[in-house]
This record gives C-alpha cells, sequence and structure tokens, in this order.
C-alpha cells in the first residue's frame, strides 16, 4: 500500500516537472512576449501543484498560505505584462548577436551623421572626426571589428 | 467501515485527484509547446488554472482533512475561478491589439466586424496585418 503511494507520488511529481520544463522551454522561445506570460502563468501553477503535492505528502497544513500567495502572484504578473504588451517588431523577438548590435548602433549613428551633415554646411574635417569617433570604443570587442570597420568604410566613403 | 479503513479510501482518492492533477500540468506544458499561435497556447495553459488546480486542491484536503486548511484551499480555488478569466481575456485582448491573432484561424470573429462597423473603415486588417507589415 505504501509503496503504490510512494509510487504514485513520484509519478505526479514527475509530470509536474515535466510540464514545468515544457513551459519554461516555451517562455525561452516564445516569439512575443505574451506568449512568455502564458508559459509563466503554466510555471506558477506548476508550482502550486507542486507544492500541494508535498503538503499531502507530509500531511503539512501550514503550506496552505503559500498557495494563497502564489495564486495571487500569477494573476498580478499576467495582468500588468498584459497591460503594457505593445507591439514589437519582427526584429525584436529574438536576442541580438554582439555583432548585429554593434552594426545597428552604427547604422543609426551613420544616420544622425547624415542628418546632421544635411541639416548643416557638410565640413570635411568635422566629418572625418565624428566618423572617427564611434570606431574607438569597439576596439574592446575583436569579433565585431573588422566586419564593422568594412562596412563603415563602405558606407561613409 | 471503520475509521481506518476511511481514511484509507480518502489517502487513495487524493493521489488519484494528485495524478489527475499532474497530468494536466503535463498536458499544459506540451500544448504550450506544440501549439502554434497565442490563442491556441492560452487554451492549452487554461487546463491546470483551472481544472487541474481544483482537482490538486481537492486531493490535498482529502489528505489533510483539517477545518482551517479546506476553507483556506476553497478560498484559492474561488480565487482562481475569479481571476483566470480576467487574465486570459486581458492577455487575449492584448494579443489581439498587437497583432498576435491571425483573423484566417478563427472560425468566429467578432470584434474585428464590430471595430470596422464602429469605425466606418472597409475591413481591412489593421490587427493581423500590423506585425507584418513592420517586420
Amino acid at each position: 500500500m505504501s509503496a503504490a503511494l510512494g509510487v504514485a507520488v513520484a509519478v505526479a511529481a514527475v509530470l509536474i516537472l515535466v510540464g514545468a520544463v515544457l513551459a519554461i522551454v516555451r517562455a525561452e522561445r516564445g516569439p512575443s512576449m505574451l506568449d512568455r506570460t502564458v508559459a509563466l502563468d503554466i510555471v506558477v501553477t506548476c508550482l502550486v501543484a507542486a507544492v500541494a503535492l508535498y503538503a499531502s505528502l507530509e500531511r503539512r497544513a501550514d503550506v496552505v498560505p503559500i498557495l494563497v500567495v502564489l495564486s495571487l502572484v500569477g494573476f498580478i504578473g499576467s495582468v500588468t505584462i498584459a497591460r503594457f504588451a505593445a507591439v514589437e517588431p519582427e526584429d525584436a523577438r529574438r536576442v541580438r548577436t554582439r555583432e548585429e548590435v554593434a552594426a545597428e548602433d552604427e547604422a543609426r549613428l551613420r544616420a544622425e551623421l547624415a542628418e546632421a551633415a544635411a541639416r548643416e554646411v557638410p565640413d570635411a574635417t568635422e566629418d572625418d572626426e565624428l566618423v572617427g569617433d564611434p570606431a574607438a570604443p569597439e576596439d574592446d570587442q575583436p569579433a565585431g571589428d573588422p566586419a564593422a570597420r568594412g562596412s563603415d568604410d563602405g558606407g561613409a566613403r | 467501515m471503520t475509521a481506518a479503513a476511511w481514511s484509507t479510501v480518502a489517502d487513495v482518492a487524493s493521489i488519484v485527484l494528485m495524478l489527475g492533477g499532474a497530468f494536466l500540468c503535463f498536458a499544459a506544458g506540451v500544448g504550450v509547446l506544440r501549439f502554434r499561435d497565442l490563442l491556441a497556447r492560452m487554451h492549452a495553459a487554461t487546463k491546470p488554472q483551472v481544472l487541474g488546480l481544483v482537482l490538486v486542491l481537492a486531493g490535498l484536503a482529502l489528505r489533510l482533512r483539517s477545518g482551517g486548511a479546506v476553507w483556506a484551499l476553497v478560498l484559492v480555488v474561488v480565487f482562481q475561478l475569479l481571476t483566470a478569466p480576467v487574465a486570459a481575456h486581458l492577455v487575449g485582448r492584448a494579443g489581439y491589439r498587437t497583432g498576435k491573432v491571425s483573423p484566417g484561424v478563427l472560425a468566429v470573429d467578432e470584434l474585428t466586424a464590430e471595430l470596422d462597423r464602429r469605425h466606418g473603415m472597409p475591413a481591412d486588417d489593421e490587427d493581423g496585418g500590423s506585425g507584418a507589415d513592420i517586420g
């Protein structure tokens, strides 16, 4: 009897654990913030189930307030994220690499330079100084350096 | 039957209910990972949030069998029944407004027609197309 009970508790624990891990995988992949919210809701529910399983295994009534608090926190989290959801561009759905961030920064800086050049009278020495400026902080990341410098030369001159 | 026998029956029923709730957690994990879009994932996520929680907490109540703890568990279930629809409504609304819901996969779509009627605009997909336009 007791052995069967132990097996049943172990099976339930494994099911809850696998469910939570699958939900965490979705939260990591999740194309949008709302998918992550839904996945993290499932993680919180799995946590509630796990705490309840523990309480029933040990016959402990004093962990019941934890269940109340967990259900409250899950609700507040999902409502907050849904309230502030915004339209995300397709590119924002994944984490950029270091090189892509460097290239984006460079493109934005070049756009600002072009805007400034269009506003003022183009000056050769000032332009050189401004273009040479962003290359200085890039020296500490050698991976993105050659590509960034190459596109800089090709685009600006 | 004696009290000890009833206690055993309650314990067995408790673990059966716990197994049901744990299986619903597992099913929700599979569904949220495998389903294609936001609304399908929300559908999968609802299972352990309501039925799974009711099963698990009923199992816990059968095991604890003390008045105060059982009332606290009833409070958790009532609170979850009140808040889960609100949270799902807000997530679905935010998903619709930010273009996560494509009208092509919906069997019934009353909101798009209603919005078009109110704004007096043609049925151009301002919701489904915005994400694609930006990308």
